[in-house]
């Protein structure tokens, strides 16, 4: 058997090269995430926002733009034959999982390093809440990674694969949506940030990203068979 | 009694062992009651009209179907149970090349190097050998998707026995080439490989002079010939 490490950095070099060649995914997230600011901006009709509803408009958009991302994150592999070839191979079928989960969770940085300082611009008169939001940043990238990928591979061999993701992702996030609004609100208010309960919440997103992390890597093999 | 409880290269001589094989999909088999022994070293042409099992035979011997009913046993390992025992022994040409179409040629089969645990050193020696026997090694930077059918089942052909595989599963492995390809090919995956070789194909002539046994299926599945 090939070590899983030796598969896993296979495959997501393949997967980074491929985006970095193509720009399949990544610019599509991004132009999502941003045209939906301006929407919410004169949609609202406010030039600043602050507590939940900063942090509403903040996570909504993400989510939706990682959707875009996960929508396509097996694409190439079911197109172009990859699921055959990496049945075929002598690895464990988590490297896989794991590798698609880490490209996942690399274009959601990629995203946010563009897409949140632009939230600032747009929305923020303060931005010292920005430095502890990391930490929220990187439990919901970890939730989106994992779920997405499972959600992603179980869809990915219907027709109806870009309703499918949506409607069987949206429901499950909700756990990580409410954790993250609610970490993020006190560090988006307009008086500057507070850390009221931000430890327990970060907890929740550490517990969320465990369980889903678990259950993507026992299940996916299953997924895998024909 | 199985001496081995595993399962695993108890009759070491026979590659292929098939008893009852079926497989449906749906209410319609697609394969139905086939036995057959294959010898290491040995070839078996598969023919018949279209629909009636030939690819899913060789899906079900690359451990990519599993069988509905029926004992099947490949290189020692019976399947499905021991199918990730299989892994990495086949070389299998399907009909889709399986090459990523954004990767050049030559990274394709740098990937297929690494997943089935070639060393770098190997890996690279022989990607450039078998590049230049089917003479894509000028070709091989390009990507895939720039590259004609022809040249895509030439580059199909090197990741099918980059790792040097013990049984080639061959579905219509001349499709696409002209004839002067077909010839660099037989190089790889012809009859003097000494490979054991499972071959499906629609040219009888062809594979009945290519092969040491052939096994005709009818529509449903069923064995017409084996001779």
């Amino acid at each position: 058997m090939t070590p899983t490490r030796v598969a896993f950095a296979a495959i997501l070099g393949k997967d980074l090269r491929t985006e970095l060649r193509t720009m399949r995914s990544l610019p599509a997230m991004v132009l999502f995430a941003v045209t939906t600011f301006i929407i919410f901006r004169y949609g609202l009709d406010r030039t600043t926002l602050s507590g939940s509803l900063a942090g509403g408009v903040l996570w909504t958009t993400l989510l939706f733009a990682a959707i875009l991302g996960i929508n396509r994150i097996f694409v190439s592999e079911q197109e172009e034959g990859g699921f055959d070839s990496i049945r075929l191979a002598p690895i464990d079928r988590t490297a896989l999982y794991l590798a698609k989960a880490a490209v996942l969770f690399i274009y959601l940085c990629v995203l946010e390093l563009i897409v949140v300082p632009t939230f600032a611009v747009f929305f923020l008169q303060d931005w010292a809440g920005l430095v502890p939001m990391l930490l929220i940043l990187v439990g919901v990238n970890l939730g989106f990674s994992v779920l997405g990928t499972l959600i992603s591979s179980m869809a990915v061999n219907s027709r109806a694969r870009d309703l499918l993701v949506p409607l069987l992702l949206l429901p499950l996030v909700v756990p990580l949506m409410i954790a993250a609004t609610s970490a993020s609100a006190p560090l988006l208010d307009a008086a500057g940030p507070s850390y009221d309960r931000f430890g327990t919440w970060l907890l929740v997103l550490g517990l969320y990203d465990g369980v889903f992390c678990l259950v993507g890597y026992a299940v996916f093999e299953f997924l895998l068979e024909d | 009694m199985d001496a081995d409880p595993s399962g695993t290269r108890q009759e070491p001589s026979r590659a292929i062992q098939l008893r009852g094989l079926g497989r449906d999909y749906g209410d319609r088999p697609a394969l139905d009651g086939l036995d057959l022994d294959l010898a290491e070293g040995r070839s078996l042409a598969v023919l018949g009209p279209n629909g009636s099992g030939k690819s899913t035979l060789l899906r079900i011997l690359a451990a990519l179907l599993r069988p509905t009913r029926g004992e099947v046993r490949v290189l020692g390992c019976d399947l499905p149970r021991n199918s990730w025992k299989l892994r990495g022994q086949i070389g299998y040409l399907g009909h889709e090349p399986l090459l990523y179409r954004d990767l050049s040629g030559r990274e394709n089969l740098e990937l297929q190097a690494k997943l089935y645990g070639v060393p770098p050193a190997d890996a690279s020696e022989r990607i450039e050998h078998d590049l230049e026997l089917l003479e894509m090694g000028r070709r091989a930077d390009r990507r895939v998707s720039e590259y004609s059918a022809g040249m895509r089942q030439r580059i199909a052909i090197c990741r099918a026995v980059l790792h040097r595989p013990g049984l080639l599963l061959l579905d219509e492995p001349d499709s696409n080439l002209d004839p002067a390809g077909r010839e660099l090919a037989a190089q790889l995956i012809g009859p003097a490989t000494g490979l054991t070789r499972v071959l499906v194909s629609h040219e009888p002539e062809r594979a009945r002079a290519e092969s040491d046994l052939v096994l005709s299926l009818n529509h449903g599945g069923r064995i017409e010939a084996l001779v």
